[in-house]
């Protein structure tokens, strides 16, 4: 066989391999935590509180934990796309060309993309002390911020970064404004783009434990206030997993099985929400 | 030839970068005529035409020198409303780029941007800019529906229409049927005989043939400079330039 089939043979095979990894790690850690999980798994999981005990194995829930965590990142998911769509559209529609303020942006937020969450997290910490704040779903609002703000921001920037100059053009040379035209033509066209960039910061704002484990705290309560602490799911997680009893054990894996399906779920509505939107984008 | 100028160009130098695109240009565009720019490819003409609406601006690295007038304004003066001087011109793009939006939309956004709200009004500004761009028989049943379904000849008749809505006084055409087969071409061209006498229309092309069929007044261009400019008749059968005669001629494209 000639020598180029032999190659196109090897690089097909390294690519099916790579890819059945991938498949094979997410198969083999829903399995873990379905196989681990499903036991411990009842309605009074998603519908209770922890009640007195609970981590010794008494009855009880964690009810406090999800709603926590869909607070905690919905909310942050919501301020950082108020800050991160300004950026981007700054940067693709008012600058657009290659300046040292969009080259020293984007530097910094790939940067900061790199910074471990605790260093987030201890970082949100000294700014409450700071502002006199304690643990709180406030504080952890802004780590959380902090943690995906460079990741939602340059997702987006990559995806509006792709848009013909001439859609733009087209856009301006009927009289629109910059600002008229990142609303109605660069919004529109990159609106898939920007939800996944979404999506993708508020899956890995939900399952981040480090940036909030000292600025959201921990409560067996449900949120109720800016100003007290919330629980979240990772580290309800975390602490489940820490507790000497097998049954309790158990209960953390359920919990990471809701914290998956959390996320499986806001794929998938996002996923059809987008499919609504994007019939007008021009490819 | 006299004529009254409608765009005046003085000086006009564009740099991409280190690179000269354009080599003081001094031009005058005839007012309700078809002017045609022609020149080998890479020499300059869409740049000069994007000058004529400031669309060069947000390009990279761009310099530009010297001044162009519309309606006796210099459009590069630092007090003038950019957005004004380029709703005066509609702008077809060498490849047709609809908005992300549907049909309706797409001829809508230019009349709503500049104020118009009454459904009324919309509705006939759309059906008779479709109407003028010979496409409003083949959308009529659909113009909900998004404009990235049109095939290509169908966008740059829409876009067409699009940059009619906004009544400009300067059609400006960047080779604006490349992209179509010869029946909608030839549609088009009798389009911009007929708008000729409301409309200035300047049209780059690289058909010969075409720039002979429809224009009254032509520049040609080499390497980023106007090498001649004239009216149709005396480019095409009396060229004073040895490289126009050449390039007219064919010998050379
Ligand atoms: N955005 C840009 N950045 C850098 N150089 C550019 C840019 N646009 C055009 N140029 C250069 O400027 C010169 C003129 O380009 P222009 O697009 O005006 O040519 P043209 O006459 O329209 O060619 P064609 O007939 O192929 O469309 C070319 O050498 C081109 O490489
Ligand atoms: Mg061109």
């Amino acid at each position: 066989m000639d020598l180029r089939k032999t190659e196109e043979k090897i690089f097909k095979g390294i690519m099916i391999c790579s890819t059945c990894c991938i498949l094979a790690i997410l198969l083999i850690i829903l399995i873990t935590i379905l196989v681990k999980g499903l036991p411990a798994m009842r309605w009074s999981m998603i519908t209770q509180v922890p009640k007195g005990g609970f981590y010794l194995g008494r009855e009880g829930g964690i009810l406090n934990a999800i709603l926590g965590s869909l607070v905690l990142a919905g909310g942050a998911t919501l301020m950082t796309c108020m800050i991160s769509l300004p950026i981007v559209l700054y940067l693709n529609v008012y600058v657009r060309k290659r300046t040292w303020i969009t080259q020293i942006t984007r530097f910094s937020l790939d940067v900061l993309w790199g910074i471990p969450s605790i260093v987030y997290g201890a970082f949100g910490f000294t700014l409450m002390l700071y502002l006199g704040l304690r643990a709180s779903l406030l504080g952890g609002l802004i780590a959380m911020c902090f943690l995906i703000l460079p990741i939602m921001s340059r997702a987006m920037d990559e995806v509006v970064k792709m848009m013909p100059a001439e859609l733009l053009e087209a856009s301006y040379a009927l009289g629109a404004t910059q600002f008229e035209t990142a609303l109605k033509v660069v919004a529109r066209q990159a609106l898939p783009g920007i939800l996944t960039a979404v999506l993708i910061a508020f899956g890995r704002g939900i399952g981040d434990a480090a940036s909030v484990i000292f600025t959201a705290g921990f409560t067996d309560h449900i949120p109720t206030s800016l100003f007290r602490p919330v629980a979240t799911l990772p580290l309800a997680i975390f602490f489940q997993l820490g507790t000497p009893f097998p049954e309790v054990q158990e209960r953390a894996y359920a919990s990471a099985l809701i914290l998956t399906a959390i996320i499986f779920i806001v794929c998938i509505v996002s996923r059809l929400l987008t499919r609504r939107f994007t019939r007008n984008v021009i490819r | 030839m006299s004529f009254k100028p409608h765009i005046r160009v003085e000086n006009l130098n564009v740099y991409y970068g280190k690179e000269q695109a354009l080599k003081n240009i001094t031009v005058n565009i005839p007012d309700r005529k078809i002017t045609a720019i022609i020149g080998p490819s890479g020499c300059g003409k869409s740049t000069l035409l994007k000058s004529f609406n400031r669309l060069l601006d947000p390009v990279d690295h761009v310099r530009i020198s010297g001044r162009v007038f519309v309606d006796q304004e210099d459009i590069y003066d630092s007090k003038v409303d950019v957005t004004r001087i380029r709703k005066k011109m509609g702008l077809l793009s060498q490849r047709p780029y609809p908005l992300p939006m549907s049909i309706y939309d797409n001829v809508a956004y230019g009349p709503r941007l500049h104020g118009i709200r009454n459904k009324k009004t919309l509705n006939e500004i759309v059906e008779r800019n479709l109407k003028i761009s010979s496409i409003w028989n083949e959308v009529k049943d659909r113009l909900n529906t998004p404009a990235s379904r049109l095939s290509i000849g169908q966008q740059q008749r829409l876009c067409l229409a699009r940059g009619l809505a906004v009544e400009p006084e300067i059609i400006l055409g960047d080779e604006p049927t490349s992209a179509l087969d010869p029946k909608s071409s030839q549609r088009i061209e009798q389009r911009f005989i007929e708008l000729k006498s409301e409309y200035t229309i300047v049209l780059v092309t690289h058909i010969l043939r075409q720039a002979k069929r429809l224009a009254d007044y032509v520049l040609f261009m080499y390497l980023g400079e106007l090498v001649e400019h004239g009216s149709a008749e005396e480019i095409f059968s009396n060229p004073k330039q040895e490289m126009t005669k050449e390039y007219i001629g064919g010998t050379f494209s």
